[in-house]
């Protein structure tokens, strides 16, 4: 297996860029010069039963039931989806809906957990070597723990470890770029716990059996890299260093620096052989494999000048927002708002009394001086900065329009769904148009209409499929009342007939 | 003459021989039905609701192929007469409200302990959507349900409630960008503009 024992760090990688991208301010130092600590117990935790993309979770508990940490509170429903467990032991207090960390600031169904202070582990079973499970147990271990993307999209890791319709995978690479500015959950969570990426990445690859593993990192993270270093010496994964550019972390973005191969518009890199994971869902997979622990924590940055503590926080999933902010020294009356995420693709809360989930890496609360609210829009003046700024070689502006016009079948004729997202358009463009928030309103209303469409099919073919079925029914009782009508005339010409002999035979007699 | 006579027959052949191809073709490129019916079919919203006068979204699809106005139906609104008239290239008219009004996305709720088992909205129904059979109580298949309303008029002890459909977090999606949002605000802080 280990074929590579030389350390293939030295070895130097062709790197390849991407079109497009910016150098914002990186903002990083303000919260990666402190060790991870790990938050204090909250008087409550709230775990929403959808913390991923897919299917929601399916509660085990019923109110007033006693938990142990680790215990499975949410079945996986599905395909894609993943379990809850609970990340402490306690009490379930019910399940209701609660706001939750979601740009719509509407709530979902959650389930309340109320700690009971002894923090108490349900059984785990630990595994010393890996290599001694099949793959498909990893898989089921992987399933089992609730693991989900932790660099913020949240798709469930299983789905991911499975190769793409029994393909090779030619690449697995983990992605350790953290190019946003202000997040450094993944630089300390390298600095401090490189064994656990990497030992969580070798069990990738065990699963996944890539060609080549590689880790790409940008140079901003120089700690983290030699950690990493340190780390993957004796293993066949290399640690390359990428230049800082945001968004190199995107994941299309990080498989053409690295590999040269584009995604094609609609795929996904595992529709060429590539997959991407994020070192958190790295550190994740080992802790699951290696001691059975489930995904019950994360590390997560806060940030921003409201708060004084800066830094990052291994935080029991469920914590509240505002409870977590008030023991790092935050300042409401300073902030305006709260983002979960960064700053270019995060969203304001609207309530800070939302829980922490799997997805959340960065929770940034920034003074009005520091990241000030968006001027005035102005008209667009075909300056072109957003086309040259965009990663995905779009062409913003026409976007912009067509989004503007409502010209949705325009706009997906320019790739609209492309789009990452990146709010790169938005950011440099000089008249502060909310470029990247058309195109979300756009994509959301193309979505829509589509499930219409979906949804007047299925009424129509419902519609069709009744009016044949009374059209058959009328036919049959036409068939049967003929039926019947032929039945009584013929029984009546019987009659007549058999009258008609017995007439005959009494004539005769007579 | 002659030169009148040979392009008479000229032309003549020439009608005849462009007739008979045509005539071949009309016969042998026959299509069935008319495709323009349904293609305005596939854009009517399909409840079936009766609303335009027309019994169902397919008698409306071919009597706008016929040249009725395509401003009728209330359930598919401002953007179905929008579509229509981009699909037959006329100019998009106002809904007319004779027809009813564009009400927000309905569902069918059948408050269940009052409902007696008549099976007449299960009849009246025209997708099939509810569930129940005689003297049993029942419930509509919230999913399939179009919001029609035409289970509502012929219930006996009115237990059938037109409710806005709930617009949960998995439906929903951004809205248009106000002026003041927040994701991807500048910093307008000096190191920035330097570089």
């Amino acid at each position: 297996m280990n074929s590579a024992l030389s350390p293939t760090a030295t070895r130097k990688r062709k790197l390849y860029e991407f079109s497009g991208g910016i150098h914002p301010q990186e903002m990083k130092s303000v919260s990666n010069q402190r060790a991870i600590v790990t938050a204090p117990m909250p008087p409550k935790l709230i775990l929403p039963l959808q913390q991923h993309i897919g299917s929601p979770g399916k509660a085990l508990v019923e109110p007033g039931q006693h938990v142990l940490k680790g215990q499975k509170i949410a079945e996986a429903q599905g395909r894609i989806s993943a379990s809850l467990h609970a990340p402490t032991s306690g009490t379930i207090k019910g399940l209701q809906d609660f706001p939750v960390a979601h740009p719509s600031g509407m709530s979902d169904l959650c389930i309340e957990l109320i700690p009971d202070g002894k923090d108490q582990w349900c059984d785990l079973t630990a595994c010393e070597h890996y290599e001694h499970l099949s793959p498909s147990e990893i898989q089921a271990k992987v399933r089992e723990a609730g693991i989900a993307g932790m660099g913020g999209a949240g798709f469930p890791t299983e789905v991911k470890l499975h190769p793409p319709h029994n393909d090779k995978v030619a690449t697995l690479i983990l992605n350790a770029a953290e190019c946003e500015p202000y997040i450094t959950a993944d630089d300390r969570l390298i600095r401090e716990r490189a064994h656990e990426v990497v030992g969580g990445m070798e069990i990738m690859a065990y699963v996944l059996q890539p060609g080549e593993c590689v880790i790409g990192i940008e140079d901003n993270k120089p700690e983290a890299i030699a950690a990493l270093q340190d780390a993957v010496k004796n293993t066949r994964i290399e640690v390359v260093v990428i230049p800082s550019k945001y968004p190199s972390g995107g994941e299309k973005q990080l498989v053409k620096i690295l590999t040269d191969k584009e995604v094609p518009s609609g795929k996904i890199p595992a529709d060429i052989g590539v997959m991407c994971q994020n070192v958190g869902t790295a550190a994740a997979v080992y802790r699951a494999v290696r001691f059975g622990e489930p995904l019950i924590s994360r590390i997560t940055t806060l940030t921003g000048d409201c708060v004084e503590q800066k830094g990052n926080v291994e935080v029991l999933l469920g914590t509240p927002v505002d409870w977590l902010l008030a023991q790092y020294g935050y300042h409401p009356d300073r902030s305006r708002r709260v983002i979960a995420g960064g700053p270019m693709m995060g969203f304001t809360l609207d309530s800070t009394q939302v829980p922490i989930v799997k997805t959340s890496n960065c929770i940034l609360a920034p003074s009005e001086t520091e990241l000030p609210l968006a001027s005035h829009t102005q008209a667009c003046i075909r300056c072109s900065q957003c086309a040259d700024a965009c990663p995905a070689e779009l062409l913003p502006q026409q976007l912009y329009w067509f989004a503007r016009a409502q010209e949705y079948d325009k706009a997906e004729h320019h790739n609209l769904f492309d789009c990452i997202e990146c709010g790169i358009c938005s950011y440099v463009c000089p008249s502060s148009i909310p470029l990247v928030q058309y195109y979300r309103h756009a994509k959301g209303q193309i979505k829509q209409q589509r499930l219409g469409q979906q949804k007047s099919d299925q009424a129509r073919i419902r519609f069709e499929s009744r009016q044949r079925r009374l059209e058959q029914e009328k036919e049959q009782k036409a068939a049967k009342r003929k039926a019947r009508a032929e039945a009584a005339a013929k029984a009546q010409a019987k009659k007549k007939a058999s009258e008609t002999q017995a007439q005959a035979d009494t004539g005769e007699n007579t | 003459m002659s030169v009148i006579t040979t392009a008479i027959l000229a032309l003549l052949a020439l009608a005849v021989s462009f007739g008979a191809i045509l005539g071949f073709a009309a016969v042998r490129f026959k299509v069935e039905g008319n495709p323009i019916v349904d293609q305005i079919d596939s854009l009517l919203p399909q409840t079936q609701c009766g609303q335009c006068g027309h019994p169902g979204c397919r008698p409306y699809a071919q009597a706008i192929a016929d040249g009725e106005d395509i401003n009728k139906c209330p359930p598919g609104g401002e953007a179905t007469i929008q579509a229509l008239a981009d699909l037959l290239d006329v100019e998009p008219q106002p809904l007319d409200a004779e027809h009813g009004e564009e009400k927000p996305k309905q569902v069918a709720v059948i408050r269940e302990e009052e409902c007696i088992g008549c099976t007449k909205c299960i009849q009246a129904c025209p997708i099939d959507a509810i569930l129940g059979s005689a003297k049993h109580m029942h419930t509509v298949i919230e999913s399939e349900c179009t919001g029609c309303d035409l289970c509502v008029e012929p219930c006996p002890v009115d237990c059938i409630d037109m409710l806005p459909l709930a617009q949960g977090i998995q439906s929903w999606h951004w809205s248009v960008p106000r002026k003041h949002i927040i994701a991807s605000d500048k910093t307008h802080s000096p190191e920035v503009s330097a570089s």
